[in-house]
């Protein structure tokens, strides 16, 4: 526990050396978005807390992966995205357009990866806190109606994980326009958005090697299997919920 | 030592373009009969061995990581690759061929990612060696210097390359031949030093033979190649794999092929280019304004 609290909640001033003196960046702010952007420096990202403990979804999932995947792997996803947005706010204050298309892709991977792990530890839970538990509420009809059953839409995110090449996440997701749920895949980190504005992340399931690698090895087909043990649909209940409300 | 060169299955070149109504269970029989060596049809594709014992990369490269990496997911490719190619007119084909054609312009087919990946594990376990790393020496070292300024600066774009291939793929040393792959344009006067050592990275099981460069060198950096040694420290495997496990004797043995490879391509287009003059000037005017006709025959 005391290892996970030395990473909650930092929050950086930009220095000023990124700041070019007396260029008026208001434009630039402005397009960071109102969430990004303050009068002296940008809200940072921060990698949040764990709501368990790491050896708490055993044997699903191995203490020693949940701690370099959320100590390292998120971490590094977190510093990374912070370091590109520090360059960016100084690139866009310089108008220099050039760094700033630059910077795009590491914008992406990181800030994705940011995103996919921050939904991803929301949608796993210890067994004897839930975990595992099927969805009941108006998600458990919406899947029965969309996928025939929770088994089929179980074997479809299973069978699409798999087939996925390389890096990357399948999710289960809302499509807040045709009010339906769809499975998709994104590759890398790229965030469920990249596959339409209209979809929503209910449950995010990580596919990277490093999700599974230290106790499944190359049988990512067990580790997908194994993972319903400790999902939490609760919480997918609750986005899916709020969303169709 | 093996080499991979890049001519297979009797000489076909790799940068052969399928044909435009290519589809991979329907390849013509015909471009195999022309071809002596496909005589082996149905031909299995072997799981090759490293050319040294799974212990011996340590510890660098732990025996554990090599009983995965090698004897479970190179394995695993070729079975799926022998699988998918049975009774389809990829079986018998050279591995580099298969590569090529399966991955149909950036359009890759199901057997693509198992080609490519057995192609690569296997040019991955002949670019390393115990006790390897050092310095590189004669003409590849005299074309880093040309073309990088320095071998260290090579090296930092190799890592840079490993280091930013965001998810699974490979990072390359490759020989890039500086050829123009359209039918009426020619380099006018090529030389040797068109060619070019150029540093490049890949997403995944893409293989730089598909853009027609020459490989020398590669890295894996597929989180299975390095995760159970060196766990999230993908920086710390690319450091230890250029200080201590690449074979520069390899690629060194490699850039002599390309260097062989380009020129022998270069004296086939100027062969060509003179037939395609000796045949423009025998021809009757009007027919040099007969655009399609005139563009298919001359693509042969
Ligand atoms: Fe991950």
């Amino acid at each position: 526990m005391a290892l996970r609290t030395l990473f909650t909640k930092k929050s950086l001033t930009l220095a000023s050396a990124f700041r070019p003196i007396a260029v008026a960046s208001t434009a630039g702010d402005q397009r960071l978005g109102s969430g990004l952007s303050q009068a002296r420096g940008l809200t940072v990202a921060a990698l949040p807390d764990l709501p368990y403990d790491y050896g708490a979804l055993e044997p699903a999932i191995s203490g020693e992966i949940m701690r370099l995947h959320h100590q390292k792997h998120h971490q590094a996803y977190v510093t990374n995205y912070n370091n590109a947005l520090e360059q960016l706010e100084a690139a866009i204050a310089m108008g220099d357009a050039t760094a700033v298309v630059r910077l795009q892709s590491a914008i992406k991977f990181n800030g994705g990866g940011h995103i996919n792990h921050s939904i991803f530890w929301k949608n796993l839970k210890p067994v004897n806190e839930g975990g595992g538990e099927p969805p009941h509420s108006s998600l458990g009809w919406a899947i029965d109606t969309d996928f025939g059953s929770l088994e089929a839409l179980v074997q479809k995110m299973n069978a699409e994980g798999a087939a996925l090449q390389g890096s990357g996440w399948v999710w289960l997701a809302l499509d807040k326009g045709f009010k339906k749920l769809t499975v998709e895949t994104t590759a890398n980190q790229d965030p469920l958005v990249t596959k339409g504005a209209n979809l929503v992340p209910l449950l995010g399931i990580d596919v990277w090697e490093h999700a599974y690698y230290l106790q499944y090895k190359n049988v990512r087909p067990d580790y997908l299997k194994n993972i319903w043990k400790v999902i939490d649909w609760k919480y997918a209940s609750e986005v899916y919920e709020k969303e169709t409300a | 030592m093996q080499h991979h060169t890049l001519s297979c299955c009797g000489g076909v070149r790799p940068s052969l373009p399928p044909p435009l109504s290519f589809r991979w269970s329907k390849i013509k029989r015909e471009r195999c009969r022309r071809l002596p060596r496909c005589a082996r049809i149905a031909a299995q594709l072997e799981l090759k061995a490293p050319p040294y014992s799974l212990s011996s990369l340590e510890p660098h490269m732990s025996r554990e990581t090599l009983e995965y990496h090698w004897g479970r997911h190179h394995r695993a490719h070729v079975a799926s690759l022998n699988n998918l190619i049975a009774g389809t007119d990829l079986d018998g084909m050279g591995l580099d061929e298969i590569v090529v054609v399966s991955y149909n312009k950036g359009n890759p087919l199901p057997p693509f990612v198992h080609a490519a990946q057995v192609w690569n594990h296997d040019f991955f376990w002949q670019s390393i060696k115990p006790g390897g790393g050092g310095r590189p020496s004669g003409r590849l070292m005299e074309l880093i210097e040309r073309d990088f300024g320095s071998f260290d600066r090579m090296l930092e774009e190799f890592k840079r390359a490993a280091l930013t291939q965001f998810g699974s793929g490979w990072a390359w040393l490759v020989y890039k031949a500086n050829r123009l792959d359209v039918g009426n344009a020619v380099n006018p006067c090529p030389s040797e030093k068109d060619n070019k050592l150029v540093v490049l990275k890949s997403p995944n099981a893409v293989n730089p033979i598909v853009w027609d460069y020459f490989p020398l060198l590669a890295i894996d950096v597929w989180e299975h190649a390095y995760y159970l040694d060196y766990e999230n420290r993908r920086a710390d495997y690319v450091s230890i794999f250029l200080e201590k496990l690449v074979s520069w004797e390899a690629v060194s043995d490699r850039l002599d092929v390309a260097i062989e490879r380009a020129a022998e391509r270069a004296r086939e287009d100027e062969t060509r280019r003179q037939e395609d003059d000796t045949a423009v000037s025998h021809s009757e005017a009007v027919e040099m304004y007969l655009d399609s006709d005139t563009d298919d025959s001359e693509a042969e």
